[in-house]
């Protein structure tokens, strides 16, 4: 600043200056170090991510292989496969999607669409945010109570495929909600200006554009129901089961039958619970690799999810 | 001019006909998840009351043993809410702090490239699924603090904890980060044109304005730890145990109802009435902190 009238240059103001730089700086080691521990915490979550994921990957990969997917569970360890495990997670799964998918979506669609507003659709809404809170456990309570003894479906895959689509009901409502509320109001106008009824608006423009969002929230729920362990446990599933549920689909006419239905069952998350209980290191191996597949399963469902909704997120543009 | 066609009359009446029934269809639905609500209450209170005849709740509520399976029963709930009270306290000793840590990080620190990356791996450590944790607990984390501390249990409340608080760190850093990343730009460039720092501003202006919703996101944490069940069942034993040391094995409300239902008690008996009555202690306990944050959460929201 050489155009400033030369001021009488005292010690005074150099170490003010000192002072004031000092400052400066400690504030900017503040940063770093907030920085640095901010790293750090991130660095704990990825490392015990994975600790978790090594630690079974080195105890249970030795012993994936085709048998342990084409074999019952069994008293020996090593010829212990888990046949009945997948296979029961698989009929669970599909019951709870063709459970949840219609009830969450319409139920999200009401609430955006149609719902008035009035107090009825006020005790809807909190009802939702609040059964989102709710334990797993106690939906098995509910399950064991209701399905299993009031409605006799007894501890059937039925009963813990409508358990499990119960639980995820609030991820595939609110997903559905707010991919609904994305939409521009302007394709609903549009609609209306032509004729279309509300449901012709909504069926033919609001759910298909809804639909990458629904789906993203749908396999959400989907993966946390295929990991759901404590309801499945409480309404009673068998731990040991060394057999496979009669076949869906028939040689003879109608091709399908539903007495899978009602047959007991046993799931991934129980099977490997089951193992990991006893105290042979040999089944705890065994746990390790069917807790190897459920979490390439869950995590491969999650990263659909995930990869979803970043395409949707770059590619709509209203 | 004037006339209209009566076809296009019924055609139009027809048409309201099958709006007002999907209306009505579409309604029933929503009203599933009420009716889910009201199944769950209605089941574990009618347990519960048969249960509170033979039982009755002052004893439930003050008595220190819970043994209903030995020949003579005692029932208190205080061990089972005791096991609960310190597995939770533990977790949340782990995810409260790491959690708004990273929440704070990534929402005020860290560069686009790092949150785009790191944002996905939190919500997949969020959708492992809990027995996993459970496993992790028992064979990982029980070795390797036994590995320090050679006197800890094979079971142990410690272990569990620990394992918790990792599985909860991603709900409380996602639900706080949305809650910081929703206050205004404005006011951190008001902080910034002030001359404070990153640090500064993410601690005295950004923090305090997103308050309610950090509060909400430790709250569900809280909610999270109390009703989660495979990780106590797995790593933290089954015996009911009256104790605040958290390096001993105890059973919690959760782990109790899993190792009835494990076993195979008679439908009405006394013993299958227990884990409802347990269900609906759990069941009030999460529903007080989920109304609980979502108090706060309008309470002290800033309108900005």
């Amino acid at each position: 600043m050489a155009a400033t009238p030369a001021s009488p240059a005292t010690g005074g103001d150099d170490r003010r200056l000192a002072e004031l730089r000092a400052l400066i700086a400690s504030h900017k080691r503040w940063d770093l170090a907030f920085a640095g521990v901010g790293i750090l915490c991130l660095a704990f979550g990825v490392a015990a991510f994975v600790a978790l994921f090594l630690e079974m990957a080195i105890d249970g990969f030795p012993r994936l292989s085709w048998d342990f997917f084409t074999s019952f569970p069994s008293r020996r360890a090593g010829s212990a496969g888990i046949l009945s495990a997948w296979v029961g997670s698989l009929l669970v799964m599909l019951v709870t999607a063709l459970a949840a998918v219609p009830l969450g979506v319409g139920a999200g669609v009401y609430l955006e669409e149609y719902a008035p507003r009035n107090w009825v659709t006020d005790v809807i809404e909190i009802n939702v945010t609040n059964l989102a809170g709710v334990p797993s456990i106690v939906y098995g309570l509910l399950a064991l109570g209701l399905f299993v003894y009031q409605f006799g479906l007894g501890q059937s895959i039925l009963t813990a495929g409508l358990t499990l689509a119960l639980l995820i009901l609030p991820v595939v409502i609110v997903a559905t909600r707010e991919a609904i509320r994305a939409i521009p109001i302007a394709i609903r106008e549009g609609a209306y200006a032509l004729g279309a009824t509300k449901w012709q608006t909504t069926s033919d423009h609001i759910v298909p554009y809804a639909m990458p969002g629904i789906l993203t929230g749908v396999i959400i729920g989907l993966a946390r129901a295929i990991g759901e362990t404590a309801p499945i446990i409480t309404i009673g599933a068998l731990t040991f089961i060394a057999f496979l549920p009669p076949s869906p689909v028939g040689t003879d006419f109608p091709f399908l039958n539903f007495e899978w239905l009602t047959s007991p069952f046993t799931v991934m998350p129980i099977q490997m619970f089951n193992w990991t209980s006893r105290p042979e290191e040999a089944f705890q191996l065994n746990a390790a690799a069917a807790g190897l597949v459920l979490v390439v399963m869950t995590l491969a469902m999650n990263a659909l999810a995930i990869w979803l909704r970043y395409r949707l997120r770059k590619n709509i543009k209203w | 001019m004037g006339r209209v066609d009566p076809d296009r009359l019924n055609y139009k009446f027809s048409r309201n006909l099958k709006e007002r029934f999907i209306e009505g269809v579409l309604f029933l639905a929503a009203l599933v998840s009420v009716l889910t609500t009201l199944g769950i209450v209605f089941i574990l209170v009618w347990e519960s009351v048969t249960f509170f005849r033979q039982v009755p709740v002052w004893s439930f509520l003050t008595d220190t043993m819970w043994t209903p399976l030995f020949s003579e029963p005692r029932y208190g709930i205080l061990p089972l809410l005791a096991g609960t009270l310190v597995t939770s306290a533990v977790a949340l000793a782990v995810a409260i702090p790491v959690g708004t840590v990273i929440a704070i990080y990534l929402s005020e620190f860290a560069p686009f490239a790092v949150r785009e990356v790191a944002k996905p791996f939190l919500e997949l450590l969020g959708g492992v699924p809990t027995i996993i944790y459970g496993y992790f607990a028992l064979l990982f984390i029980t070795p390797l603090l036994q590995s320090i501390w050679p006197d800890l249990p094979g079971f142990t409340m410690l272990s569990a904890g620990l394992a918790m608080g990792i599985m909860i760190i991603p709900y409380v850093s996602s639900v706080a980060e949305d809650a910081m990343r929703a206050v205004p730009m404005s006011l951190r460039e008001g902080s910034y044109a002030m001359g404070a720092t990153r640090f500064q501003t993410a601690t005295r202006v950004v923090t305090p304005a997103a308050i309610s919703g950090i509060a909400a996101a430790y709250i569900l944490g809280i909610s999270r730890a109390v009703g989660e069940t495979m990780i106590v069942a797995v790593a933290a034993g089954m015996q009911p145990n009256l104790t605040f040391n958290p390096a001993e094995p105890a059973a919690t409300i959760t782990a109790y109802i899993v190792q009835v239902a494990l076993g195979d008690l008679p439908h009405g008996s006394i013993g299958y009435q227990t884990i409802f009555a347990a269900g609906l202690m759990l069941f009030l306990l999460t529903l007080g902190f989920n109304v609980l944050g979502h108090w706060m959460r309008r309470r002290y929201r800033e309108a900005y």
